[in-house]
């Protein structure tokens, strides 16, 4: 029987039968492996690079020496170490001085990633696998800048002196941080007892850095952490370079939802080619019958056959997905320094199930009901098709789809909302176009024969019409999705981070410095920047219970509780925030005080709404309840604060100022004249770090465009699926009017009535069906703008005409072209 | 050969209660048609000729009545041992010809072969439309055959498994005069070559009286 099976598909494909069914299920498939391996090479990217972040593949920190046996068992398993002790001390050269965030490092560091050193200030710079000699330091462009020093002099630091030899340009583990913000010395651990500056006393952190072979670092991972102890941690990835990240988890979403309408919309298309095919055939099912075969034959005949479709679009499927993601990749090849990493075999699977899932979804239903086709249909036409319901038949295929969009993208919500619109919108759609044409017919009864002869042909099926107006408008709302909507989405995010988003973050402005700063920036030709004000304050107490580090198991909690944190004051919520639980500062809460707080670290913390907080800033406390937990959008690079408070309640404490701006191109002297007009200022320069997220966005947009070109291949499917689906009656149709004597004019006039009304209405179902998904997956899911577009409507109803007259156009033409005796012979 | 004993098919009409809204189809039929033997059913339209021979080949079930074809008692077989028992006895001719669109001349005619599982099902079926006439059109789709050839293909179908009982439902319904006497000419000559027993349903009398019997249906019932 397989082997008869493969027959049959070979000539059931070479009679054009299967032609919509297998570039449905390749679409499908490829966009889903597409997306897929893609994603599986970003994710090892991301864990490499998130390792260059730690500097290393564990990375343990301390606020004390670590033990030798730790030591021995880095060494005991193979694996690479290294370590540093870092601490902020005073730095002095000449008469300069300034605080400085001292690294002293072994040879070897870092484990993962490369520093980056010039000669020079200024001067080109290289990877660097060196790490300073003894009795010398690197110093970061800052440092050299405060210090005016240049390679070669020589700077102070506790009682010992340092040679400066390079200057340093990057560190690869040393995250983006706006507030405290010394700038960097780089020297050697083996000069540090001589400073004097290693004193029990001293806030010192001591990093242990160990990378080597996967398995021995899970066990070196696991061993340690059974033995952390008090001030000990091991540092995880989760929160490694938030601003790449955020903009890598929105464009997976993005090429997920690409990859979910390319699937919904496949299973459309492959629900319609199926019903085509099952139509087509049900005849050569009962002549198969008569010829005495069985009925679990015949099942397994056709399910053979569909296997073997299944699995053969599934691997070009594949194939094709693996070109798109190659494509892609290259696309992305200056995105991710190092390039991609290969993908494994994992999306392959993905992809086949994808192609099975769908096609046996979709496909056995129907065919299982072939089974209760009686035999009897070649001698009597009267006994009919099975009775196909529906919404039974593909509630196999959606369930199918709903389990793969599951497992593909690991998102309910999100492929919630996608087969939810779409469900939504089939239901919502076929009462609209079943009411139209009631509407229609019962107005549309003047006009000439042909008008009324189409009107009525329409109103003569107003069910199967009804269903065809659905699959079409299904098809122009994705297509308009895919484009028009699209387009502002990508626009909306894009414009998340505008060309002259700030740069410069300007810290521990004094309240006396803000009006000369003000003037300076003026002169030097600076947009007046935005200015917040910063309270340092430590939190005490929650419902007036002590606060302190014990009552947290979290490391990161216990650091947070014992420092201060910057807390600004807003009388309005500011851009790139969003309260996610409570409200807003009303009128009360500005008179009697209040709190917002950041999520995550509500979260962390154990905050709650309604919590009464007790912050302790310059020896003075106060308190005020929280009235809203805020989310933060981590890729705006904006200075964000964990807590806001209302104006009043920090009015009275002292308040340095934050600011940012964006630097003029071309000045590259601004950062220096401002250091040394400011000296006591921190410029922190995010310009780089900015770029290369603008460069990530817009490459990530550019990758997204390609996987959209799947789900727009899969709308057009569904387009010419919809039409085809009635093609064959419409043959059968034009002949019998030619038999009855009407002309080719007359036939195509009925046809293009019918079609015009068709169109239009699916159209304008397809604008309106686009604009609600749009308009939901831009607020719910991207937390975007909707720009609402007037021209869909104009180009919905456009596309639903000009769709069905293209159709009607060469449908009517073969219809006309044939003699109608062999027309009505084939269908009857 | 075949073998109808007080066959009766009776169809209840919708809500109907039992007798008063029923339809009745075919009334206490019985027959029997001798191996050799070319036997037309004849009968107006709606007389009930289809449903006899949709009976009579196990493709529906009777309301009362036995059916034995071959010795082999039709309806103690389920769906699946009567379409075995067609399998291995007979060959169809449908009025609407009844081939697959989505396969050439050539495997149509092999489908039955390859059904059983006959390995050299494409010799066998070159030489069955070489006997048809129709050598030349091998590759040739339904579409694109004329309704005559078309029903050369059915009929080559038919008798490739050298089937014992041919059944012919208006075989030439959808056939002009001139075609549809060619075909009956063809059918009449394979039916002679290979020894077949032949039941043919038709209204026309002039290709009925070519069948050696003939068996009258009116309102469902044989008349005389």
């Amino acid at each position: 029987m397989p082997r008869l099976a493969l027959r049959m598909l070979l000539r059931d494909w070479r009679a054009g039968e299967l032609r919509v069914l297998a570039l449905a299920l390749v679409l499908a498939v490829g966009s889903v492996a597409s997306v897929a391996f893609f994603a599986d090479r970003v994710r090892q990217a991301l864990t490499r690079d998130a390792h260059q972040v730690l500097g290393a593949d564990v990375l343990l920190t301390a606020d004390h020496p670590w033990s030798a046996e730790l030591r021995d068992a880095v060494a005991r398993l193979g694996l690479a170490r290294a370590e540093s002790t870092t601490f902020v001390s005073m730095a002095r050269a000449g008469d300069e001085a300034i605080l400085a965030a001292v690294k002293a490092v072994t040879p070897g560091y870092p484990l993962r990633g490369k520093l980056r050193t010039a000669a020079q200030l200024y001067a080109p710079d290289a990877d660097t696998s060196e790490v300073p000699d003894p009795g010398s330091a690197w110093l970061d462009e800052r440092m050299m800048t405060a210090l005016k020093v240049r390679a070669g002099d020589t700077i102070e630091l506790g009682r010992s002196r340092f040679r400066v030899a390079r200057v340093l340009t990057l560190e690869p583990d040393r995250g983006v941080s706006f507030m405290n913000f010394a700038p960097r010395i780089l020297m050697r651990v083996e000069d540090l007892p001589a400073t004097g500056l290693v004193q029990p006393q001293s806030r010192i952190n001591y990093q242990l850095l160990a990378a080597g072979e996967r398995a021995a670092i899970a066990r070196f991972e696991q061993w340690a952490r059974a033995r952390l102890g008090r001030g000990e941690r091991v540092d995880s990835l989760e929160n490694a370079r938030p601003e790449v990240r955020a903009g890598l988890d929105r464009a997976q979403s993005f090429l997920g939802l690409a990859a979910m309408l390319s699937v919904v919309l496949s299973a459309v298309a492959i629900g319609l080619g199926t019903r085509r095919y099952v139509e087509r055939h049900l005849d050569g099912y009962a002549a198969m019958r008569c010829m005495g075969a069985t009925q679990p034959q015949l099942f397994a005949l056709f399910a053979w056959e569909f296997l073997a479709l299944a699995l053969l679009a599934s691997a070009a499927g594949c194939a094709l997905g693996f070109l798109v993601q190659n494509l892609v990749a290259w696309w992305l090849a200056r995105l991710v320094p190092g390039g991609l990493p290969q993908p494994g075999p994992a999306p392959l699977a993905q992809g086949a199930a994808t192609g099975l899932s769908l096609l046996l979804g979709f496909a056995l239903p129907p065919l299982l009901q072939l089974k209760e086709m009686p035999a009897l249909r070649v001698i009597r036409r009267d006994v009919g098709a099975p009775q196909q319901s529906a919404v039974a038949v593909y509630i196999v295929g959606f369930a199918a789809v709903f389990a793969l969009m599951r497992w593909q993208a690991g998102e309910v919500k999100l492929a919630g909302y996608v087969l939810g619109g779409f469900g939504v919108s089939f239901a919502v759609f076929a009462a609209l176009a079943y009411g139209a044409l009631r509407a229609v017919g019962r107005f549309g009864r003047a006009g000439g024969v042909s008008w009324r002869y189409g009107l009525a042909n329409l109103m003569r099926r107003p069910r199967a019409n009804a269903v065809q107006i659905v699959a079409i408008a299904v098809g122009i709302a994705a297509v308009l999705l895919l484009t028009l909507i699209r387009a502002d989405l990508l626009d909306a995010w894009r414009g998340r981070l505008p060309p002259d988003a700030p740069d410069r973050f300007l810290v521990n402005i004094q309240p006396e410095q803000r009006a000369p700063l003000a003037d300076f920036l003026e002169r030097n030709g600076v947009k007046p920047p935005q200015t917040f004000a910063m309270v340092r304050a430590r939190l005490v107490s929650v419902n007036g219970k002590a606060v302190s580090a014990e009552d947290y198991a979290d490391e990161r909690a216990k650091r947070q509780i014992e420092r201060e944190f910057n807390m600004s004051y807003f009388a309005a919520l500011p851009t790139d925030n969003r309260v996610e639980e409570g409200s807003w500062f009303g009128p009360n809460d500005l008179e009697g005080g209040a709190l917002s707080v950041e999520h995550w670290l509500a979260e962390r913390l154990g905050i709650r709404l309604g919590d009464r907080l007790e912050f302790l800033a310059a020896g003075r406390s106060f308190s005020a309840p929280v009235t809203s937990v805020r989310k933060l959008e981590w890729d705006s690079m904006r200075p964000n604060f964990f807590f806001i408070a209302t104006p009043k309640l920090l009015e009275g404490f002292p308040a340095s100022y934050v600011a940012s701006f964006h630097a003029p191109p071309g000045d590259a002297g601004l950062t220096l004249r401002l250091s040394q007009a400011f000296p006591n200022l921190t410029v922190v320069d995010v310009g780089v770090v900015l770029r290369q997220v603008q460069a990530v966005m817009d490459q990530l947009i550019g990758a997204v465009q390609v996987v959209f070109l799947f789900a727009l291949a899969a709308g057009v499917l569904v387009l010419y699926a919809a039409l085809l689906a009635t093609q064959d009656e419409r043959t059968h149709e034009a002949a019998v009017m030619r038999a009855l004597g009407a002309s080719r004019a007359q036939v195509l006039a009925a046809q293009r009535a019918e079609f015009a009304v068709l169109g239009t209405i699916a159209g304008l179902l397809g604008s309106l069906g686009a604009t609600a998904i749009g308009w939901t997956l831009a607020t719910r899911i991207f937390e975007l703008d909707f720009v609402w577009s007037g021209w869909i409507w104009l180009a919905g109803p456009a596309l639903g005409l000009i769709a069905v007259v293209l159709n009607a156009w060469v449908g009517a033409r073969a219809a006309l072209a044939r003699p109608p005796m062999s027309a009505l012979r084939e269908v009857v | 050969m075949v073998e109808a004993t007080g066959l009766s098919k009776v169809v209840r009409l919708a809500n109907g209660t039992p007798g008063a809204n029923e339809l009745v189809i075919l009334k206490d039929i019985s027959l029997e048609v001798m191996p050799g033997e070319a036997v037309a059913i004849v009968g107006a339209s709606g007389s009930g000729k289809s449903t006899l021979l949709g009976l009579l080949a196990g493709l529906d079930t009777p309301s009362s009545g036995a059916v034995r074809l071959d010795g082999t008692e039709l309806f103690a077989l389920d769906e699946d041992g009567r379409a075995a028992l067609r399998a291995r006895l007979l060959g169809f001719v449908f009025q609407s010809f009844q081939l697959l669109p989505a396969l050439n001349a050539l495997e149509n005619v092999m489908l039955p072969l390859e059904l059983a599982g006959k390995a050299d099902a494409s010799d066998q079926a070159r030489e069955m439309l070489k006997r048809v006439g129709l050598a030349e059109r091998l590759r040739h789709y339904p579409k694109t055959l004329s309704g005559g050839e078309q029903q050369r293909v059915a009929l080559a179908r038919a008798f490739v498994t050298r089937p014992k009982l041919l059944l012919a439902d208006e075989p030439t319904g959808n056939l002009d005069a001139a075609t549809g006497a060619g075909v009956i000419d063809l059918m009449f000559r394979l039916n002679a070559e290979s020894g077949t027993t032949l039941l043919l349903v038709t209204h026309d009398e002039a290709i009925a009286a070519r069948c050696a019997r003939k068996i009258r249906l009116v309102a469902g019932r044989i008349d005389g």
